[in-house]
């Protein structure tokens, strides 16, 4: 269960802004990036985040995974192809072998939605 | 219905672990330190490979290591037989070393020995072949290891690693008579993922494929590494 760690790693990330923050808001939503083609599944990340957050500025805060599919580029046929995790990642065309990738790779933090009352206090 | 305001963040989800990845090889860099992150899944042979390559290694050059398991120090005992130091972190249970542990690490390793004398340190990961590709832990090169008993497909369902991989080793290829296993489908299905990746086939225990492994370390000890005047002083 390694998304247990990996949520660690986004609330240690999440911590680092949050102190940085002179009105320590409160946080309503965070949105994330997480492309296909990462070693992150995103309904044990909405678990462990969940379980993780309890009692932390983070509780009750909810997390929207916006998921980007794999995109490769072939440059020999100088066109984007969708390879199939787990099954075929060189260009269906003409064979060659996934070079550059366009999307799927993203872990990222998106955006944070704050309270706006919270920005008063 | 509570108004909100959004917050532009546009960061990395692992930020923490990159950062801290960063300060490690900033680190290697000013002590002029290659690091290389040997991970695979439970089994590979990388304690194995390891042994080899202290052997082969450790007189030419300043070799440090720093082990990653769950639990026991029963690789770092192995490791710490060839005299180098070796400094175990035990991650519990994480199922890989992120850049904290290895900092914390780093720091054991600096209160010991004056760190600039190393050329080299080499990291064994926690065997898995999911998410020790993602996490960073400040190395110059990412080395993976997939044993011949693995099987043709792993690279096709395990492709994260494959693909951030700067050198595969193909480990226990003595193995070949005894499988059905096809070491060109392993390759093909790797160049898929990863075009440029350097493959090694490998046997720790007949010595086959070592001396090409050993020169590629030598290659990014001397190539990569600002720090001219150390190695002169190896080769003399």
């Amino acid at each position: 269960m390694h998304e247990t760690d990996m949520t660690k790693a986004l609330l240690m990330t999440l911590q680092d802004w949050w102190d940085a923050q002179p009105d320590r808001p409160t946080v309503a939503k965070v949105h994330l990036i997480v492309g296909q083609f990462t070693c992150v599944e995103p309904v044990s990340l909405q678990f462990a985040f969940e379980a993780q957050t309890r009692n932390t500025f983070l509780a009750g805060a909810r997390l929207e995974i916006q998921e980007t599919p794999l995109i490769a580029f072939c440059h020999p046929c100088q066109q984007e192809y969708r390879p199939e995790i787990g099954i075929q990642y060189a260009c269906p065309t003409c064979r060659s072998p996934m070079e550059e990738i366009r999307s799927g790779r993203e872990l990222k933090i998106d955006r944070i939605e704050c309270e706006e009352s919270s920005v008063c206090t | 219905m509570h108004m909100t305001h959004d917050v532009a963040m546009g960061i990395n989800l692992l930020h923490a672990n990159e950062a801290g990845a960063a300060h490690n090889r900033a680190h290697f860099d000013q002590w002029g330190i290659t690091c290389l992150n040997l991970m695979s899944s439970p089994g590979a042979g990388k304690t194995a490979v390891l042994e080899k390559t202290l052997a082969a290694l450790s007189n030419s050059l300043h070799i440090a290591v720093i082990e990653g398991d769950m639990t026991t120090e029963l690789d770092a005992d192995r490791l710490r037989q060839y005299g180098v130091p070796v400094i175990a972190i035990n991650t519990g249970r994480s199922c890989h070393l992120d850049s904290r542990m290895v900092s914390g690490g780093i720091h054991r390793l600096q209160a010991e020995y004056d760190p600039s004398q190393f050329d080299l340190v080499l990291v064994e990961n926690v065997g898995n072949l999911v998410c020790p590709a993602e996490f960073e832990v400040g190395e110059h090169y990412k080395v993976a290891l997939l044993s011949l008993t693995e099987g043709e497909d792993k690279p096709l369902k395990y492709p994260i690693m494959f693909r951030e991989a700067d050198c595969l080793l193909l480990t226990k290829t003595d193995l070949a008579p005894y499988l059905d296993v096809d070491l060109a489908q392993i390759e093909a299905n790797v160049r898929q993922i990863n075009p440029t990746v350097t493959i090694i086939a490998v046997s720790a225990k007949t010595g086959e494929g070592l001396d090409a492994w050993f020169d590629w370390v030598r290659s990014t000890v001397q190539s990569d590494r600002r720090a001219p005047e150390k190695i002169l002083a190896n080769e003399k």
